[in-house]
């Protein structure tokens, strides 16, 4: 009788089935991701949860009787019945509620199940990718790598080199002239052998003198000696990480809504998601800007109110000097989302589009631009309303080739799928094309 | 509630419990196991595990080590879900067929729950696995655990030689044939270790002779020998018909690679393992039921637990051998605990107190005195069906008010064939032992031919029985398992056995 406990084994058994699982799933498991993640609120949107996938793309089958033919249900509880009585037939579920009555019948025709939320996370953002290469820098105080860097004299001894160290005792052992134990166990038998024979006694004696000289020596001379011993260096190395900054620019003017802002909000919430996926380490600066812009706190900027004119060059403005300040180019990679309702003081297009193409845009990896608007806002009978200033002004860069993305969101269904559009990797979206 | 117990003979306080205390728990156990039941079991070792590592292993069948594959991946997500939300609890403990016999207990157990555990699962189906005739004659229980071993580092190796995709497509097509993966009538005993032996032994052999000068010899020239195209000596050669459809392809299936032919073997190996467990479930928990129903009560008679934890006992007790009726929203199927250990005391009470009745339908036993003999004979000797037919009894029959429903599809009702009376109850004792019977519950499907020079089409038939053919979707899926792992046409036919009229055919390609 043994009692072993086994709560401290790894965890996490069955994880490699789990994997494969999701693998042989994944399409399904994909498009119920979509549908769970389209329905529920931003601020849960990186949480995992139970989705549900269809079962017969996941079933396995077997040999089982189907439905007609005769069968025989043996059941409990008998209260009113007697041999002969006919009863009507249930109208489902087979014979009497019994349970092998209906094997093709009953059951559940959806799987449900728990996804974590690294799962959830890397199925939905499983076909996006960022847009351009990540620079990489060396950055002080990041943990470093450690490579093999030869042997040393001194270590730990899980770091003992048994090779190396046997190595350094062989060739000192034969340096030294420390005798074999098979040359002893020779010199011992030859000795016995001429023991007792007449004639030999000198013989003996030098062969003994010569045995105890050996022994001696492989007594002085250790099998192993400290000096022998070798460990395995390694050194540290820093290792490049790739950090990012992302730009949340809004306007705050008093046109701007609420819901507005909220729909903006979506977008940068999942835009520090999807980067935090691939950057270690990724900081947000928020700019607000009415007529004039500020750097302010996540609180200040969706939740203060502000009046004032609307001028988009100043946010931009604002941008280049926080870049120029804090986050050079060449060090971080740089991510710009700008949220507005696309309303724009008119003389201020110019300045804006020069901004964006001479300075902010050759700094950037990426920039977005999303226009807010309220739900049922376009296409109104009577009120026909064409793009907005900014909206115009923005088109043209984009169709001049200037590397940035734009599109419209009226309401909180579009945000996934905007989003999605923003970052599909780009074969994907030119085979889509083709 | 009768003598006044002094705290020094107790074997526990409250809930908690040590290691020590498992141990006093076991020990004590043992003494009432064997001096009063006279049980004989495989040494013990018990281990101890958290939910989430009885999740793990609900989700492998409850095996310690299985291959890997995503069928499991699936199970356990399934049962992770019900858990969470709370739709389910975890079963108190997992116990595997092996020797030394291992038993899964659950770290959340109460003390009391730890006894009730250690013995059911630890002496109960620990006594039924060494003794039971089909356990024996079918498992190999000293090597099982190494056998599994070996399954999982080959099927791991396999992956990493030919692709996770490529395995998981033998093993999904394997799967789906499990059943039909099981030897039921030869008896050999195998012997898992010395299989484990020869498959090692073989590849080393096959990697000593590779010799490249093979591979330039001329082919021979196609059709020089005369095949004699007699359909007897072909099925006789290829052992037709054949009942185990996995066997059969291992052996005969004529483009599986080596290693391919190794995974359908340990598949059908692990069936062959679990099939006695499918036929005794009843009898197996029955016994397990049983045995820990009478050490528990001892240990309190003797004073070695509270009048607390007898209680706290009895309640799982009650609500595990709980039967609703069948018109009962929880009713689901008959509850082998329920019936098993209903069974068993029925036995006892034949022993001790026999009535008239059953005078005349036990006279081998009834009165005897000591009921272990009797129990100890029936958990040996039975399984399910044939134990049914034997020891069922009328008092038992009337207790639970068993009746028979006949239930024909051609017919718009239900008929009352059989209930429990004078003259209902052998019939109705049949009835239910036929559920209990493999033979009568899966269909029964076999090989019976294949045209091994010709365009090799293998041929499986279904012998229907009562008229109840196959589901036909999932048969289809089936037969496309089965032709990829054969590669050529396979055609399933249904035929009625009295007449051989063929009912329905279903013919499938392999995929391309």
């Amino acid at each position: 009788m043994q009692i072993l406990d086994r709560r401290l084994n790894p965890s996490g058994r069955s994880l490699p089935n789990r994997q494969r699982f999701l693998r042989r799933a994944k399409s399904l498991v994909q498009e119920a991701v979509r549908d769970a993640s389209a329905k529920r609120d931003i601020r849960s949107a990186d949480e995992g949860g139970e989705v549900s996938i269809p079962l017969h793309g996941i079933r396995e089958p077997s040999f089982h009787h189907g439905g007609g033919g005769t069968r025989d249900h043996v059941l409990p509880g008998n209260k009113e019945y007697r041999e002969g009585d006919e009863i009507q037939r249930p109208p489902s579920g087979g014979g009497g509620g019994g349970s092998e009555g209906s094997p093709d019948g009953g059951g559940e025709d959806a799987f449900r199940f728990v996804l974590s939320r690294e799962e959830f996370l890397s199925l939905f953002l499983d076909d996006l990718e960022l847009p351009d290469l990540a620079k990489r820098r060396l950055v002080e105080g990041s943990d470093p790598a450690w490579h093999r860097a030869g042997y040393s004299v001194a270590g730990t001894p899980s770091n003992l080199s048994l090779a190396r160290t046997m190595r350094n005792s062989l060739s000192r052992r034969i340096a030294l002239k420390r005798p074999k134990p098979e040359a002893v166990a020779a010199l011992e038998a030859e000795i016995a052998a001429l023991e007792g024979q007449p004639g030999t006694e000198d013989k003996i004696a030098a062969l003994k003198a010569e045995l105890e000289i050996q022994l001696r020596r492989s007594q002085r001379i250790p099998w192993i000696d400290p000096i022998d011993v070798r460990y395995r260096r390694f050194e540290p190395v820093p290792r490049p990480v790739a950090r990012a900054v992302m730009f949340c620019l809004m306007d705050v003017s008093g046109s701007m809504t609420e819901e507005m802002k909220d729909l903006a909000k979506r977008f940068y919430t999942l835009l520090y998601i999807f980067l935090q996926r691939r950057y270690k380490h990724v900081e947000i600066v928020f700019i607000r800007h009415t007529h004039e812009a500020s750097e302010v706190d996540e609180e200040t900027f969706f939740h203060s109110r502000e009046t004032g004119g609307t001028l988009v060059s100043t946010a931009l403005e604002e941008m280049r000097k926080v870049v120029a300040d804090r986050y050079p180019p060449s060090d971080w990679n740089i991510y710009a989302a700008q949220a507005s309702d696309g309303d724009n003081a008119a003389g201020d297009s110019q300045r804006t589009a020069r901004l964006l193409i001479d300075e902010i845009l050759p700094a950037c990896q990426y920039y977005a631009y999303i226009e807010v608007g309220r739900d049922g806002e376009h296409g109104m009978p009577g009120f026909p309303r064409g793009p907005t200033d900014l909206w115009r002004t923005y088109e043209q860069l984009v169709s001049a080739g200037a590397p940035m993305a734009m599109k419209k969101v009226r309401n909180r269904r579009e945000i996934f799928p905007v989003f999605r559009e923003l970052f599909a990797k780009r074969g994907l979206l030119e085979e889509a094309k083709a | 509630m009768n003598a006044p117990v002094s705290t020094a003979q107790l074997l526990y306080e409250g809930a908690d419990w040590d290691f020590n205390t498992l141990m006093r728990i076991h020990d004590a156990c043992e003494v009432v196991a064997v001096r009063d039941l006279g049980l004989d079991y495989y040494t013990n070792r018990i281990e101890i595990i958290s939910a989430e590592q009885m999740l793990d292993a609900y989700a492998s069948t409850g095996l310690p080590l299985f291959y890997r594959h995503w069928s499991f991946g699936k199970q356990f997500a399934q049962h992770e879900a019900l858990y969470r939300k709370g739709l389910r609890g975890l079963a108190y403990e997992i116990v595997i067929n092996s020797d030394p016999c291992l038993s899964y207990v659950m770290e959340e157990n109460t003390a009391t729950l730890q006894a009730l555990v250690i013995a059911h699962a630890a002496f109960g189906h620990n006594h039924f696995f060494k003794n039971n005739r089909l356990f024996k004659e079918w498992t190999d229980a000293k090597g099982i655990l190494d056998y599994l071993e070996f399954a999982k580092g080959y099927i791991a190796d396999c992956e990493d030689r030919y692709g996770e995709i490529a395995v998981e497509r033998v093993l999904d097509s394997a799967h789906a044939l499990m059943n039909y993966g099981v030897h039921r009538h030869h008896r050999r005993a195998i012997d898992l270790r010395s299989e484990e032996l020869r498959e090692r032994e073989r590849r080393a052999h096959d990697e000593q002779m590779y010799n490249v000068l093979w591979s330039t010899l001329p082919e021979r020239s196609a059709g020089a020998s005369a095949v004699a195209n007699d359909v007897e000596k072909r099925r006789a050669m290829l052992q037709l018909p054949h009942e185990n459809i996995l066997y059969f392809l291992e052996k005969s299936a004529p483009r599986l690679a080596p290693w391919q032919r190794e995974v359908l073997r340990i598949v059908r190996n692990v069936a062959q393992y679990f099939h006695p467990q499918r036929q005794t479930k009843m009898m197996n928990e029955g016994c397990a039921t049983y045995v820990h129903h009478r050490i528990l009560n001892t240990l309190h008679a003797e004073g070695q637990i509270t009048d607390g934890a007898l209680l706290e006992a009895l309640h799982s007790h009650s609500s595990v051998i709980m039967q609703p009726d069948f018109d009962d929203p929880r009713y689901s199927g008959i509850n082998p605990y329920a019936l098993g250990f209903a069974m068993m005391e029925d036995i006892e009470r034949i022993c001790r107190e026999p009535t008239e009745e059953d005078r005349e339908w036990f006279p081998d036993f009834a009165g005897c005195g000591d009921p272990m003999p009797v129990l100890r004979h029936g958990w040996a000797e039975f399984r399910d069906e044939s134990f049914i037919l034997q020891f069922l009894s009328p008092h038992l029959m009337r207790k639970f008010k068993l009746f028979h429903l006949q239930d024909d599809v051609a017919q718009p009702v239900l008929r009352v064939d059989a209930m429990h009376d004078e003259r209902g109850y052998r019939r109705l004792r049949r009835a239910l032992a036929k559920q209990y019977d493999p033979a009568w519950t899966d269909p029964d499907i076999q090989v019976v031919d294949v045209d091994l020079s010709g365009d090799r089409r293998l041929v499986l038939e279904h012998r229907v029985a009562a008229g109840r053919l196959l589901e036909e979707q999932e048969a289809r899926q089936v037969l496309r398992h089965l032709a990829s792992l054969w590669s050529y046409d396979v055609l399933l036919r249904e035929i009625d056995p009295q007449t051989g009229a063929s009912l329905r055919e279903h013919a499938v390609s392999p995929p391309r």
